[in-house]
């Protein structure tokens, strides 16, 4: 059988995926660029029975999501910018009682109101470090739609693996070029469901108590265990503490969870990497530019070569310093004032052969843009 | 006691002082669910941030401590998914009227079917006595040195204009009826609110000069009265207790129900 060939945006790929995925509880409050998720969630999800909320700001919708995994389903809400400022204190609810959730921030040019119509990658940091407080998360990103789905649908996968809120990063560029996206079949990328306890009704559940491998099988609220849920440092029963030795464990089960797993959660492609003297690194919508100067080059025989990086954070430090072991110069393409460049820095060892091509100024940063900057590294002007 | 099933006594003492009218609350709210017979696994408290939120956490239901004003907006995504779940959200003043003021007037608006109680003492109570949009004009907290000029909310005006369908007040005086009005909120099917005039004598009390806890209940008795009572039309001054409001409208949930049956025919 043919699979089914669409033309559409990225934002419409995101929301295919979730449903693929399994997602079946969505609520938003528009904002440009990512409202067109928003739009096809509220077309979609009646028709298959599931639930879609126009809430009165991203707070509430952000935590209504919250409430409505913990009664079993899977979530998601998305936004942009300003939006997803206002989100960082419930993301951190998420993050400390362990809730599984996505957040799809569809970047735009910040801060503030910034550029609504115009693309960015400026919330990487925000991605990482916008709520409060010590903390881990995964944030995936992509720069096509292909990739966007499978990105989307392990989104889900992870959240519910690692009991977190998972960050989509995605930017207004791909969410809304359009672009040919073959439908995967049923079965083609793995969907991964709850971890639900094997406790019988009546036994003592300790919903925070963790396995042997570190996770913490759910019970649905409504369901037969009854427990506590709270933002509050809490005991194995829910129940706030300020036990000093209580405390330390859950903050160290909250970054191990995550960190310890970063090999699993790292996600990217390489392209001509094997020989390649200049390294780009790059990721989402500046990605696509990466790539075709990367492939332009190569005719030309240049030895340049493309690690596009799809998850974020926990950043991928072991992979980055491995892939750019023999380059001599290393240079990250984004469209910021320089984000993951930092990482990259720390990541590599001779951190002075890494490069920042940036642009910054609302427009798709181009292959001129990149080449330039290559000429002045390669010490040949522009 | 009957109400004893539904505490979880393990995690007693309660952090409340003494005289604080919350356990009040908590307990003819129990009462109440008592009397209705709700069967446990089927109530779901969502509560916010303050002193009154942390009544959550003492209750045998499936509960939710969740952020300062927010207890809403995570209620109606657990009342959205499960609607056969009966939700109540305990709320402060300020927690449900300064912070979370605008879901607030959403959820009443939306007419989705919680209990919204709100435990009102005037005061910010957990972070030590500042004052809050329902402390009204004159009042010392640690905030208004020189007394409050800020104008209050008046919860009851405010639910109505903003649609919620069952609206009533009464004080934690008047227990009796905090359970009555909280089993009739409960039975309701729409957006109900129970203000509940709670005392905590800790910083409203003691700044305001208003003596310890039998004397700030003792005034609740005295400047409240029933809805259209005689004493009301002698003293305009006296607050009304009673409810103002018990209507059926479309319920969200019910309306959203209707709303995929027309998709899925579609
Ligand atoms: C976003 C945020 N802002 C401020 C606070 C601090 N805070 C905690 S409780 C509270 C007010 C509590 O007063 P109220 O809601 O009236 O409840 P009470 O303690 O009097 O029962 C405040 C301001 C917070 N936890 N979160
Ligand atoms: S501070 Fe006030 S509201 Fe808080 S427990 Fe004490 S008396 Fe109650």
């Amino acid at each position: 059988m043919r699979q089914r060939t669409e033309f559409i945006q990225g934002n419409e790929t995101c929301v295919r995926a979730a449903l693929y995925a399994g997602l079946d509880f969505f609520a938003g409050y528009p904002i440009t660029p990512s409202s067109e998720i928003t739009e096809h969630m509220a077309a979609h999800l009646p028709r298959i029975g599931g639930s879609f909320l126009q809430m009165e700001d991203e707070i509430s919708s952000l935590c209504s999501i919250i409430g409505a995994s913990l009664t079993g389903h899977k979530v998601m809400t998305a936004t942009s910018g300003p939006g997803f400022s206002l989100m960082q204190e419930a993301l951190g609810f998420a993050v400390m009682t362990e809730i599984p959730c996505v957040i799809a921030d569809v970047q735009r040019g910040g801060p503030s109101t910034g550029l609504p119509t115009h693309g960015s990658q400026g919330d990487v940091y925000q991605a990482r470090w916008g709520t409060q407080g010590d903390h881990a998360i995964i944030s995936l990103t992509a720069s096509n739609h292909q990739d966007l789905f499978a990105m989307t649908v392990e989104a889900f996968n992870m959240a519910e693996t690692f009991r977190t809120p998972v960050v989509l990063l995605l930017d207004e560029i791909t969410g809304h070029m359009r672009e040919p996206l073959t439908l995967p079949r049923e079965g083609e990328i793995p969907v991964i469901e709850r971890l639900r306890t094997s406790v019988p009704e009546g036994v003592d559940y300790h919903p925070y108590l963790p396995r042997e491998d570190g996770r913490l099988p759910m019970s649905d609220f409504g369901g037969k265990h009854r427990y506590n849920v709270t933002g509050l440092y809490h005991d194995m029963w829910g129940f706030p503490t300020t036990d000093p030795k209580v405390i330390h464990g859950l903050i160290h089960h909250l970054m191990d969870k995550i960190e310890n797993h970063a090999h699993e959660i790292t996600r990217y492609r390489e392209y001509y990497l094997d020989d390649a003297h200049t390294v780009l690194i790059s990721y989402g919508c500046s990605a696509r530019t990466a790539l075709h100067v990367v492939t332009s080059r190569r005719r030309r025989g240049e030895k340049l070569g493309l690690l596009e990086i799809q998850s974020l954070w926990p950043f991928p430090a072991e992979l980055v310093r491995a892939k750019c072991e023999h380059a001599h110069y290393i240079l990250v393409v984004e469209m910021n004032m320089g984000q993951v460049v930092h990482e990259v820095k720390k990541a590599v060892q001779d951190p002075e052969r890494v490069y920042l091509a940036n642009r910054v100024d609302g427009e798709f940063i181009t292959p001129t843009d990149v080449r330039n900057i290559m000429r002045l590294v390669h010490g040949r002007g522009v | 006691m009957a109400i004893d099933q539904y505490l979880r006594k393990r995690f007693f003492p309660h952090i409340w002082c003494a005289g604080c009218g919350h356990g009040i609350v908590l307990n003819n709210m129990l009462r109440a669910v008592d009397q209705l017979q709700i069967n446990q696994n089927e109530m779901v408290m969502v509560s916010g941030i303050g002193c009154s939120s942390r009544i959550s956490g003492y209750v045998d239901f499936h509960s939710l401590h969740t952020l300062h004003g927010r207890a809403l907006a995570f209620a109606t995504g657990v009342k959205m998914s499960q609607p056969n779940l009966t939700v109540i959200c305990p709320m402060g003043d300020g927690d449900a009227l300064a912070i979370g003021g605008n879901h607030f007037i959403h959820a009443c608006r939306r007419n989705m079917d919680l209990t919204a109680i709100v435990m009102n003492n005037r005061i910010y109570g957990m972070t030590g006595g500042q004052f809050s949009p329902l402390s009204g004009t004159g009042i010392t907290a640690t905030t208004s040195p020189q007394k409050t000029i800020d104008r209050e909310f008046d919860i009851i005006s405010l639910s109505l204009a903003s649609g919620a369908t069952f609206v009533a007040r009464t004080t934690a005086y008047h227990y009796k009826e905090i359970t009555n009005y909280i089993k009739e909120a409960l039975q309701h099917p729409g957006f109900s609110v129970v203000e509940i005039l709670s005392q905590c004598p800790t910083h409203f009390g003691r700044r305001n000069k208003q003596g310890d806890a039998t004397e700030m209940l003792q005034r609740y008795r005295q400047n409240t009265t029933s809805i259209g009572s005689e004493a009301k039309q002698k003293n305009p001054e006296l607050i009304e207790r009673g409810i103002f409001r018990q209507e059926t409208a479309p319920e969200y949930c019910a309306e959203y129900a209707e709303l995929i049956n027309r998709a899925q025919q579609s």
